[in-house]
């Protein structure tokens, strides 16, 4: 049978953001598959670079819905280490609580988006449900649901009083119990399974070589967590297990996951047994001078990796965003060869994948093959020039 | 591997008998928790037209203005005019509020207060605008 090559994206049901998957297939298996990227262009890096240090820190906490306070913490670091500023204890504490809080919430919705991928829409339905607990958790320590904005500067914005304490531990003993069933249900029940085992296959060796990160190398038995390897907050200071799983497959990141899951509930109450006295912030001056500085952060999908430039003034030179999809971006087409197509979504949805964290826009001239920069004024001629093209005139207005 | 098939089963059939987990929201009233951040209230007495809460949205959506009936200057005792506070008005624009209240952080004065007011949706955009003013 002759192969043939099919798109999947960017606008595809199985995906949830655009993205490009080239697919060639013979029949219904894979024999070769490329990852495009370039659809997304939010220019978030840009206008960090037009606000102050404080205004950015809301900007980068958009950057994405799930991971807000990984690129938060991840930004902030940066800035700390610039401006040489001792953070108090119980300020790491509590940044440390809402990140594994964050951890929760982002593992459940993944094991909701995996059962649903794989058809199994009652597990969806249950987890997300219990999601909620832990959602109701962070807007009750933080005012918001979503967008936290417990961080600032120097600290943390908000304090945790003992009954809020009290009310978190009530509702994480809930969903350990119910975690307790995830775990039953996703490592023994046949159609998890029949869709998981042996599918989108990623060797230790070739997770190494592609630079996987995260539940995703975790789960090919790479034993990488920047929590271990570079602690920061409290990290040191807390007892818990890296998780690793040597399946190599679709089943061990779900296992790797759900017993995550596990680990953040200990760490949470291990946190709050022992959360320091103490204030909550210290001040950070207005201008930050002039240097640079990466910090590393193990966020829910992987190692997340935030650069700053400063000049001195109150706003940034650069910040450099690299966001831990783009690097399991890179073991898809291995892990989608020698598969079959029904296996993609759930293959492509196994690293969590968070397109619009992780993509810029590239102009590629397929002429000549170069890639070029646009300035602003460039930028928007063509985009007249582009929709004058397609019959719609927006340079009459 | 172990297999245990439809361990769901059981679980699903005791969800028949329980409430939903849904909140009813529209039709009964919201739940929200004491540190909620919702619509940010102005006091035009406190403030002293510093402008740190314009420099730090975010989204540029408070504003700062003299107000327009300023108090007249009084002649004080000794026949020159005693120092008077000047008045501010805010405009506060819903549309662009991301309600992050790091407005409400930065006022040296606290003229600045969030409050649990959440339903804030309008048809009409300059709605959207409010303008406190004394």
């Amino acid at each position: 049978m002759a192969k043939i090559t099919i798109p999947l994206g960017p606008q595809h049901p199985a995906l949830k953001e655009p993205e490009n998957f080239m697919l060639v297939l013979d029949g219904e298996q894979i024999c070769d598959a490329t990852v495009n990227l370039g659809y997304n262009h939010r220019g978030i890096e840009k206008a960090a670079e037009n606000r102050n240090y404080i205004q950015d820190i809301y900007l980068l906490e958009r950057i994405c819905g799930i991971c807000s306070h990984s690129h938060v913490s991840c930004y902030i670091g940066c800035v700390e280490e610039i401006a040489k500023v001792e953070v108090p204890q119980r300020a790491k504490a509590i940044r440390t609580l809402v990140a594994e809080l964050e951890r929760i919430h982002s593992h459940l919705l993944w094991l909701g988006v995996a059962a649903y991928e794989m058809g199994f829409e009652t597990m969806f339905m249950y987890t997300w449900r219990d999601r909620e607990q832990v959602l109701d958790c962070l807007e009750m320590l933080s005012g918001n649901r979503v967008h936290y904005g417990i961080n600032t500067l120097g600290g943390v914005r908000r304090d945790i009083n003992a009954q809020q304490a009290k009310e978190i531990i009530k509702k994480i003993n809930y969903l350990e119990e119910r975690t307790k069933y995830y775990v039953n249900l996703a490592t023994e029940e046949p159609t998890v399974l029949a869709r998981t085992q042996n599918v989108g296959k990623l060797p230790y060796k070739v997770a190494l070589e592609r630079n996987a990160l995260g539940p995703t190398a975790r789960a090919s038995g790479v034993k990488m967590d920047v929590r271990k390897q570079e602690p920061y907050f409290i990290y040191d200071k807390l007892d818990f297990e890296m998780i690793t799983y040597d399946s190599e497959d679709v089943f061990g990141r779900v296992v790797v996951r759900v017993l995550e899951l596990v680990e953040s509930y200990k760490i949470i109450k291990q946190v709050l047994s022992a959360l320091p006295e103490g204030a909550i912030s210290v001040k950070v001056p207005w201008k930050i001078p002039a240097g640079e500085s990466v910090f590393r952060y193990e966020a829910p999908r992987g190692e997340d990796i935030h650069y700053v430039k400063s000049n001195g003034s109150e706003i940034p030179e650069r910040v450099k965003v690299r966001a831990p999809t783009l690097s399991n971006f890179q073991s898809i087409p291995y892990m989608l060869k020698g598969d079959y197509l029904a296996d993609v979504p759930i293959t492509i949805a196994a690293i969590d994948p968070c397109m619009s964290c992780t993509d810029r826009a590239v102009v590629y001239d397929a002429k000549n093959g170069k890639t070029r920069t646009f300035d602003w004024e460039e930028l928007r001629k063509y985009s007249i020039e582009f929709y004058k093209k397609k019959g719609v005139n927006f340079s009459t207005k | 591997m172990k297999r245990k098939p439809m361990r769901i089963l059981p679980e699903a059939l005791k969800q028949l008998f329980k409430k939903p987990a849904t909140s009813k929201y529209p039709f009964e009233k919201a739940k929200l928790y004491a540190g909620y951040r919702a619509r940010i209230n102005f006091e035009v007495e406190k403030c002293i037209g510093c402008k740190m809460c314009m420099r730090v949205c975010p989204s540029k959506a408070i504003e700062i203005i003299p107000a327009e009936n300023q108090p007249q200057p009084q002649i004080g005792p000794d026949g020159k005019p005693m120092p008077v506070k000047k008045i501010f008005n805010c405009i506060m624009n819903l549309d662009r509020c991301i309600y992050c209240a790091q407005c409400v952080e930065i006022c040296p004065k606290k003229a600045l207060a969030y409050t649990q007011d959440f339903e804030l949706a309008q048809i009409e955009k300059k709605k959207l605008r409010l303008h406190y003013k004394n």
